[in-house]
């Protein structure tokens, strides 16, 4: 009668799941390994492998031609990598944190973005320009902020914010293999906190287009970066409520995947954007411009942006970085509200 | 170490007593990091002679001092509690600098004319001579002198800095502690030249490259170039040589860059040893004497840290004033 | 004294015990590190509470252990103990990741400006000499905090006055009688506004509140109630209850029989001893079963670990030792922890019948109700009197169905119907 069963019933997995550094690492890595045209430059990428090891192993791996510990000066390291691409190179510039990112304004703002155009098509920067970004971890001003908003401003520059590992590594790549200058946005807080499923086999992402994370029918949400996980959570939570939420990961900010902004919003009339970086003036007021020009006669009710307070930079102190995060409970909020009008 | 001028054997007793307090309060900030209860630290241990010896040949009150991260011993030499930079470190609400809006050491102590406006590095340069630039135009007998590490000798608004100061003959110091490293960049990797005072040959103003382990012979180069900043003779590029015994913050793991026999080589040359032994041989410390000290500085230290513990965070109503003028 | 391991952030619950910096013997100074602890990617150190002398090392290096453990102890030379830092309970949200991929939340994120490696060193800081200045344990400090207390208040009658565990705990205990003392003279009190009283909710109150809010959102609970005839087992209990008294020191209840019942009944239906772990179901090896018990704080859990291999008065010592632990707030860590299975007596209350949540992230837990006569209708179309126990059964319906749970509970029926009246025990 008595029954001695000491196994455990599991399903066999064969995917691995990665974090978003370790995505980030292996896009490079297979990048460089298979053109030997890309190298990385940036402080502490050499022997240390990077403040957040993101370039861990790669001074052993590739040597220090290809992978170089540079002074510390930003605009340099931006204007550097500039040159080279323009020369046959195909650079992966990091710049520390996207708080020091700043100088590099000039030469990628004020020059690489011009360059194609400014030559009537003779020469291209196939440079990448990567730096982890965002707040969570404590940064304060100097260490958290979102600085997407003054790049995806300028034509001739791509702007791509992946959110989990699988677009990070896929995405990285085609980052690496543009013709054009693309800001790569890393969220410092997903490098360790996100955790999903990395195929092995060889992918590549598109940059520009954007990825419904879920289906949902009732209303659309709009977002990128850490906040993607957030509303995740809250459509999850939302479910059991018979709210039905569909989340739109953009993945790229510039250029903006139109098609899909506007079939979501065909499909739930409602749409919510969130996203941490300060409301005025971030992508969200794109978006909504989008969707209330073109998608005017899908609306249900207005346009709606939840996104970081009206301050200079995230604060230091924990209550106060707590006041400046958006995470699930806010964004439920958010679309019980639009839900309810 | 070098012939010295007399410095008041007072003030000698003092500037021992200000290192180890902040020898302590360094490692004390540091085990907080390591109990979770200070989410980011740099460490001053090594920096002490440069950045005491510096404050104590100036004027607070008149002067201006434009730091960096690992100024420790230039906030507790300008007049700074243990408890309010404990504050700072454990983002506590009473947090002066800031509000602890920022992280630990940064933001402004007016009375003590203290700036640190934010982490990127070298910024405070080109703002530093502005703040010269004003003087000057003010007539004042008051300098400013800024400090910085090596690396931030390589970015561009140090170049910016030091030409326009030298241009215009500004009453700026320029303080470096050279350190070898930045984060994990070491000196060979950061500049092609032997040391960073050779550069301000390069702008046409005086460089001088000083033991930073020797309080005196700081006390000594600073005290100089004060003089040249006040009568008008303009800017000085002083280079302070140490030894970062910590790594670069909590953050960072130097195991991975530095051997073990390197960073025991650099703790001999340990800048409280030196002074020490000094006042021992002038007969102004004894071993009952430094006790004391000791023993009076680990209690400051330790009553600040209990009372920082005791504080509350930063209130939340803390949170939007001040973006404008009017604002709260 | 003792020395905890103490709670840091992020929820981090446990920690691994990496160098010893002082030996038994040792004289250290307060704040002086005492070990070096490493927990999941960071180091740590715990500094010695106050001025003193180690008198033992708990833990031996490499061994992991709990937030909250006693790792050493020590003798203190005065009142010179520093707090620990706060505790916070995240519970990690284990779902399947997809490529959509998880924000973990059991898990450090990077510093505020980077990351060590694994490999994160710890610096060994030089001794700073003695202060004198009175403070409290850590223990002390971690109950008055949460419960609000004010030490001041407490009286301490350890060595040179110093305020105990105990001390505080008895002064919690005097402070609640007379709270309750209060709330009965407030209905008499019709004159002027009547305000709404506001109980303040304990840590411990909010954390058996979240535990309850996501059993009940994470699992689909489905319930079943089983009528068990326990006659035989009712006569058995009274003929041996004195000479069992008498011969181990404790009252024999029907829990043991219980307990024994529900631990073989589980062996055989192992699916109700598991943990529903989304991409698969977690069969538990061991078999421990959490006694639910009324303390003053609170419902408490305390755990029989491996019930199947105790004997009936093993289980009934064992269920005494640590109602009577729960009773007076002295349980240890490891005795709440581990739990596969509850059992919650109900009947105790006078409850027939209760609707049991789920103790996430266990998949069942079963009451047992109050024992009462009826009149029953026996196979033989008689009618006798039994002593009719009800047993109530919730259970995750993702883990198993109906037939599974019924299986268990039929089985439990079975083994508490055939104690009969003449068995040994």
């Amino acid at each position: 009668m008595l029954i001695r069963s000491r196994f455990v019933i599991k399903k066999e997995k064969t995917i691995a799941l990665k974090n978003v550094l370790e995505a980030v690492r292996e896009a490079m890595w297979e990048e460089m390994h298979r053109d030997e045209r890309v190298f990385v430059l940036g402080e502490d990428v050499g022997k240390r492998g990077g403040v957040f090891l993101a370039t861990q192993g790669f001074l052993e791996e590739f040597g220090d031609k290809r992978v170089m510990d540079t002074p510390l000066a930003e605009s340099s390291i931006a204007g550097v990598a500039l040159g080279a691409a323009m020369q046959g190179m195909r650079p992966i510039a990091e710049i520390q944190f996207g708080d020091f990112i700043w100088p590099v304004f000039n030469q990628i703002v004020g020059e690489a973005s011009k360059v194609r155009y400014g030559s009537n098509g003779k020469l291209g920067v196939p440079l990448v320009l990567r730096t982890p970004q965002g707040g969570g971890v404590r940064g304060a001003l100097y260490h958290s902020q979102s600085v997407e908003a003054y790049f995806y401003h300028t034509p001739g520059l791509k702007v791509v914010a992946p959110a989990t590992p699988y677009d990070a590594k896929g995405l990285l790549k085609s980052a690496i293999r543009d013709e054009d200058p693309v800001i790569f946005l890393e969220h410092k807080r997903t490098y360790r906190l996100v955790q999903g499923e990395v195929p092995d086999e060889e992918y590549v992402l598109p940059i520009g287009k954007a990825d419904v994370k879920i289906e949902g029918s009732d209303i659309s949400l709009i977002t990128y970066g850490l906040m993607l996980h957030h509303c995740v959570e809250a459509a999850e939570l939302l479910k059991e409520e018979g709210i039905s939420v569909e989340v739109v990961d953009l993945r790229t900010l510039r250029p903006l995947d139109i098609d899909t902004i506007l079939s979501t919003v065909e499909k739930t009339g409602k749409a919510l954007i969130v996203h941490e970086d300060s409301k005025f003036g971030g992508i969200g007021g794109e978006v909504a411009a989008i969707i209330s020009e073109e998608g005017f006669e899908f609306l249900d009710g207005p346009v709606t942006r939840l996104a970081g307070p009206e301050v200079p930079a995230m604060p230091f102190s924990p209550t106060l970085e707590e006041m400046y995060m958006i995470d699930s409970e806010k964004i439920v909020q958010a679309i019980r509200n639009l839900s309810a009008y | 170490m070098s012939a010295y001028k007399p410095l008041q054997d007072s003030k000698l007793l003092e500037m021992y007593e200000t290192m180890v307090l902040s020898r302590i309060l360094d490692e004390r900030i540091w085990m907080l990091n390591r109990q979770g209860k200070a989410a980011i630290v740099a460490s001053s241990q090594g920096h002490e002679a440069a950045q005491i010896g510096s404050v104590y040949a100036l004027r607070t009150g008149e002067d201006q001092f434009y730091i960096y991260y690992r100024d420790l011993a230039v906030m507790l030499s300008l007049g700074m509690t243990p408890l309010e930079i404990m504050l700072g470190f454990t983002a506590k609400e009473g947090e002066p600098l800031s509000g602890a809006r920022q992280f630990p050491t940064h933001g402004s102590y007016g009375e003590i004319g203290l700036v640190n406006l934010s982490n990127v590095i070298a910024t405070q340069l080109p703002q530093a001579v502005g703040v010269g630039l004003a003087m000057k135009m003010q007539n004042r007998q008051s300098l400013v002198i800024t400090y910085f590490g090596d690396g931030a000798s390589s970015a561009g608004d140090t170049h910016e800095a030091m030409n326009f100061a030298s241009v215009h003959k500004l009453p700026v110091i320029f303080l470096c502690e050279n350190n070898k490293y930045a984060i994990s960049v070491p000196l060979r990797l950061q500049m092609a030249v032997d040391n960073v005072a050779d550069r301000a040959q390069g702008y046409g103003m005086p460089g001088v490259t000083v033991d930073g382990t020797d309080i005196v012979a700081v006390y000594e180069a600073v005290t100089q170039a004060a003089e040249r900043a006040r009568n008008g003779s303009g800017p000085t590029l002083i280079e302070a040589v140490v030894e970062r015994y910590l790594p670069h913050t909590s953050d960072d793991d130097d195991s991975i860059y530095r051997s073990h026999e390197e960073i025991e080589n650099a703790k001999k040359h340990d800048p409280i040893i030196k002074l020490r032994t000094l006042l021992l041989n002038m007969d102004i410390l004894d071993d009952d004497l430094e006790r004391k000290l000791y023993s009076r500085a680990t209690s400051i230290v330790n009553e600040a840290t209990d009372n920082a513990d005791k504080a509350s965070y930063a209130p939340r109503e803390n949170f939007y004033g001040h973006v404008y003028k009017g604002d709260k | 004294m003792k020395i905890e391991l103490p709670h840091v952030g992020e929820s981090v619950t446990e920690g691994t015990i990496q160098k010893w910096l002082k030996a038994v013997g040792d004289q250290v100074s307060k704040y002086e590190p005492l070990v070096e602890v490493v927990t999941d990617k960071v180091s740590m150190e715990v500094p010695a509470p106050a001025d003193g002398t180690i008198t033992g090392l708990l833990v031996e290096e490499g061994q992991t252990v709990p937030m909250g453990s006693v790792i050493a102890e020590m003798e203190a030379e005065e009142q010179n103990v520093s707090s620990t830092s706060n505790t916070e309970n995240n519970f990690s949200d284990v779902l399947n990741p997809g490529r959509t991929g998880r924000l973990l939340k059991d898990v450090t994120p990077v510093g505020p400006t980077g990351s060590a490696g694994p490999q994160n060193k710890v610096r060994e800081i030089p001794s700073t000499s003695r202060s004198s200045r009175p403070r409290y344990s850590p223990a002390v400090a971690r109950i008055a905090e949460e419960q609000n207390i004010d030490l001041k208040l407490v009286t301490g009658t350890g060595i040179k006055g110093r305020v105990t565990r105990k001390d505080v705990r008895d002064y919690i205990t005097t402070i609640d009688d007379d709270r309750k003392g209060e709330r009965s003279n407030i209905g008499g009190d019709l004159l002027g506004d009547l305000e709404d009283e506001k109980i303040v909710v304990t840590p411990i109150r909010r954390m058996i509140a979240e535990r309850m809010v996501q059993s009940s959102r994470m699992i689909p609970e489905a319930w079943s109630l089983t009528e068990v005839d326990v006659t035989g087992l009712v006569q058995l209990r009274e003929s041996v209850k004195d000479g069992f008294l008498s011969k181990n020191g404790i009252n024999l209840t029907y829990l043991p029989f219980v307990v024994r019942a529900v631990a073989e009944s589980l062996r055989a239906n192992p699916l109700l001893n598991s943990s529903w772990e989304e991409e698969f179901i977690s069969l538990k090896k061991h078999i421990n079963i959490g006694i639910a018990v009324a303390s003053d704080n609170g419902l408490v859990v305390p755990v029989i670990h491996d019930a199947d291999c105790l004997g009936l008065t093993e289980i009934a010592v064992k269920i005494s030792e640590l109602a009577s632990d729960a009773r007076k707030n002295a349980l240890s860590l490891e005795s709440v922890q581990g739990g596969t299975f509850t059992l919650n007596n109900t009947g105790a209350l006078g409850s027939v019948a209760s609707q049991p949540i789920i103790n996430f992230p266990q998949s069942a837990i079963l009451t047992t109700e109050a024992i009462s006569k009826k009149a029953v209708v026996l196979e033989t179309d008689s009618i006798a009197i039994r002593s009719i126990m009800n047993i109530c059964l919730t259970f995750d319906h993702r883990v198993m169905d109906g037939s599974e749970a019924a299986s268990f509970s039929q089985l439990v029926k079975r083994l508490l119907e055939d104690i009969g009246p003449h068995d040994s025990i």
